[in-house]
């Protein structure tokens, strides 16, 4: 049985609607990641949970019990906030014990276990300043480990880790994975950050606009999104849409649009058979598409460079495929020149196919 | 290149001039005069320069009067007492009226209604409801069968007390409340996230929070209730005997009945020093906690 379930959960401020129903179910001691664009939802989403906005309709369940009546303490959770929230009148050790000083715990107990969490998000030399002496970064990790110090069964983090420099970013998040695996509790977490979202995530819940667009493991939506807006939104540079439609010549059937005519196998005929019309859109990801000067016609996309983007080991080609803009992936030492033609083979495996209508993905 | 660096540093002051010259016009010169006039033997009738120099015959005269100790005395019972009543009520009904209820904005205005009713119309309206046989409380005790009260006769004092609370706990209401409103929402929700009850939230978040504006509403509420006149004027003129004759009416007595403006005077710079005596107590209290809270700081941080 799910540990925290969410049941056509519905939020509406006055007369807009800003939730449309959210059904959501969370396994016991799993790390469940919201992600999708600024304002579609995800922190209101989360403070709901946490009871801080009411319930418009539908029903959230912890352990079984409804708890949408339910005032935030007795829900059991800790919470990051995304604005930090800390209180401005107390010290940094002060604002990450209050919970513990309000359970009045022991003196001894409070004091070791805000050293230990300081530890961590590394603010040891900064315990007796208050959050107005301390930077961004540093204010965001108070509120870290503000939520840290609590032994809740469930937390809810907010972007906790947005306003940190990238090195920073990278020691929080390994330390976030370590403790994961340490302390087995509930986590929902909210990002903008894929890197983020992969590589801590047990499930990965997309959402734009107030609906939920798609959740499973990060590879289950990698490899299958479900429909274009999960498609683009995961993975950089994110992924190419092309118009195609479906010719026949003889036995041969053709995906073809500007640029291209890609010659289907049996596979991709059965994945195209659940068309509703002989037009789709078609995905590549950037990092799909092979640098192949000798490949087929039948089975290679030619692009005209227009830009490289120098990212390191790997560069990013913006380029032009029968008048459409396209990004791939290439190593920065293939040799090539702005304005040369390249052609890139593609595995029809690695195709994305969506209904031009909904996009949704097809096959 | 240095003339013109000094003419650059002395700019600002250049247009300040106007307004600080101004300023100590306005401000200071009244409060020369009165300086000046408490050192002097002087009748209305006279111009100040036909009065005559007496040195401190005026301070020592009041330091010895007994009317005037006592007259100090009943000024500060009645200050320390409507000011402590009042901050509590009031602060009490912002904490408890800061909620987005509907209609709770009709009641927070009818609550500020008592403090736009001039001074002399409160006095006049307690002084009838107190009325020994006519007023509404003695007629309210007899209804339900008790003694009635000498409100003005014997507790006299605590009636006045009670007048002015009525007055002026609006005035810290409303003050409290708009820093109630201005906190920070979020530090409050993740008090309630961090499991603290509507008092732990009072307690360790409202009110430090609020307190700068609380510690400013009170100095203003002390300074004022130190200088009350028309409300005791009209309902007891100072009575009976001197318990309810609080310092602004004994001047005003000694300036007008008694012709003796230089006494008045003298009386006033008393009052004047009390209060800046509590002021400055106040700013010092304010500053050493400051102080301690930095110093504190310093001292774990090097410690470090
Ligand atoms: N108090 C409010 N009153 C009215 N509308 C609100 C209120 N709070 C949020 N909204 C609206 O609800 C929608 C979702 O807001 P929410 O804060 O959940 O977005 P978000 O996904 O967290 O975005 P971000 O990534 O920028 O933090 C937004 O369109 C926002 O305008
Ligand atoms: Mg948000």
């Amino acid at each position: 049985m799910p540990e925290i379930f969410l049941d056509n959960l519905k939020k509406s401020y006055g007369s807009v609607e800003v939730l449309h129903g959210i059904d959501l179910e969370m396994e016991h001691a799993e790390f469940t990641v919201l992600v999708g664009p600024s304002g579609c939802g995800k922190s209101t989403t989360l403070r709901m949970i946490a009871g801080l906005e009411t319930v418009s309709s539908g029903e959230i369940y912890i352990d079984n019990k409804p708890v949408s009546k339910l005032e935030p303490k007795e829900r059991d959770l800790a919470m990051v906030f995304q604005d930090y929230a800390l209180y401005p009148h107390m010290n940094v050790e002060k604002n990450m014990s209050f919970a513990l000083r309000l359970e009045k715990r022991p003196k001894k107990e409070i004091k070791r276990k805000v050293q230990e969490v300081a530890e961590i998000v590394g603010l040891s030399e900064y315990l007796h300043r208050k959050p107005a002496e301390l930077s961004g970064g540093q204010r965001q990790r108070v509120a870290m480990g503000r939520a840290l110090t609590r032994d809740s069964s469930t937390f809810l983090f907010d972007e906790p880790l947005s306003n940190l420099d990238a090195k920073l970013r990278t020691q929080m998040r390994a330390e976030l994975a370590m403790m994961r695996q340490r302390v087995r509790k509930n986590m929902i977490y909210v990002t903008h950050d894929q890197i983020e979202a992969m590589t801590l995530a047990d499930r990965i819940v997309v959402m734009h606009g107030g609906y939920i667009q798609q959740q499973g493991t990060p590879e289950q939506l990698f490899k299958k999104p479900a429909n274009k807006f999960v498609a683009g939104f995961l993975g950089t540079p994110p992924m190419n849409f092309m118009p195609a439609s479906l010719q026949r010549s003889g036995d041969d059937v053709y995906l073809s649009g500007k640029g291209f005519d890609l010659l289907c196998d049996g596979f991709t005929l059965d994945r195209l058979s659940q068309a509703r019309s002989d037009h789709i859109l078609l995905g590549v990801r950037p990092c799909d598409l092979d640098y192949q000067p000798d490949a087929a016609t039948n089975a290679a996309l030619d692009i005209d460079v227009v830009l490289s983007e120098y990212i390191g080991a790997q560069s990013v080609l913006i380029g032009d495929c029968g008048g459409q803009k396209i990004m791939v992936e290439l190593k920065s030492d293939t040799p090539i020149a702005l304005g040369e033609r390249l052609r890139f083979s593609v595995d029809l495996k690695d195709l994305h196919f969506f209904n031009p209508e909904d996009d949704r993905a097809i096959g | 290149m240095s003339t013109s660096t000094s003419f650059n540093r002395l700019t600002p002051y250049v247009f300040l001039a106007p307004a600080v010259i101004i300023m100590a016009l306005a401000l200071l010169y009244p409060l020369g005069y009165m300086m000046y006039g408490s050192f002097r033997e002087w009748d209305p009738s006279q111009a100040m320069g036909e009065s005559t120099f007496v040195g401190l015959k005026n301070y020592i005269t009041l330091w010895n009067d007994p009317n005037f100790r006592e007259s100090t005395l009943v000024t500060l019972k009645f200050a320390v007492s409507v000011v402590t009543v009042e901050m509590f009520i009031g602060v009490g009904l912002a904490l408890m009226l800061d909620r987005n209820l509907r209609g709770m904005s009709l009641l927070r205005t009818l609550f500020i209604l008592p403090m736009m009713i001039a001074p002399v119309v409160v006095g006049l309206i307690w002084r009838y409801m107190y009325h020994p046989t006519l007023g509404i409380f003695n007629r309210g005790l007899k209804g339900v069968g008790l003694e009635s009260v000498d409100w003005l006769g014997q507790h006299a004092l605590l009636s006045v007390i009670i007048a002015d609370i009525w007055q002026w706990t609006p005035f810290i209401f409303i003050l409290a409340l708009a820093a109630l409103q201005s906190l920070p929402r979020s530090a409050l929700e993740a008090s309630r996230i961090d499991g603290a009850t509507g008092w732990q939230q009072i307690i360790h978040i409202k009110l430090p929070l609020m307190m700068p504006v609380l510690i400013v509403t009170c100095l203003l509420r002390l300074i004022d209730a130190f200088k009350v006149l028309e409300v005791i004027l009209v309902m007891t003129e100072g009575g009976p005997g001197l318990s309810t004759e609080i310092l602004a009416l004994r001047i005003s007595r000694t300036a007008t009945e008694f012709r003796e403006l230089g006494v008045a005077a003298a009386m006033s710079n008393y009052l004047l020093m009390l209060l800046l005596f509590i002021t400055v107590l106040m700013l010092i209290y304010n500053r050493i906690m400051e102080h301690r809270a930095a110093k504190a700081n310093r001292m774990i941080e090097e410690a470090h």
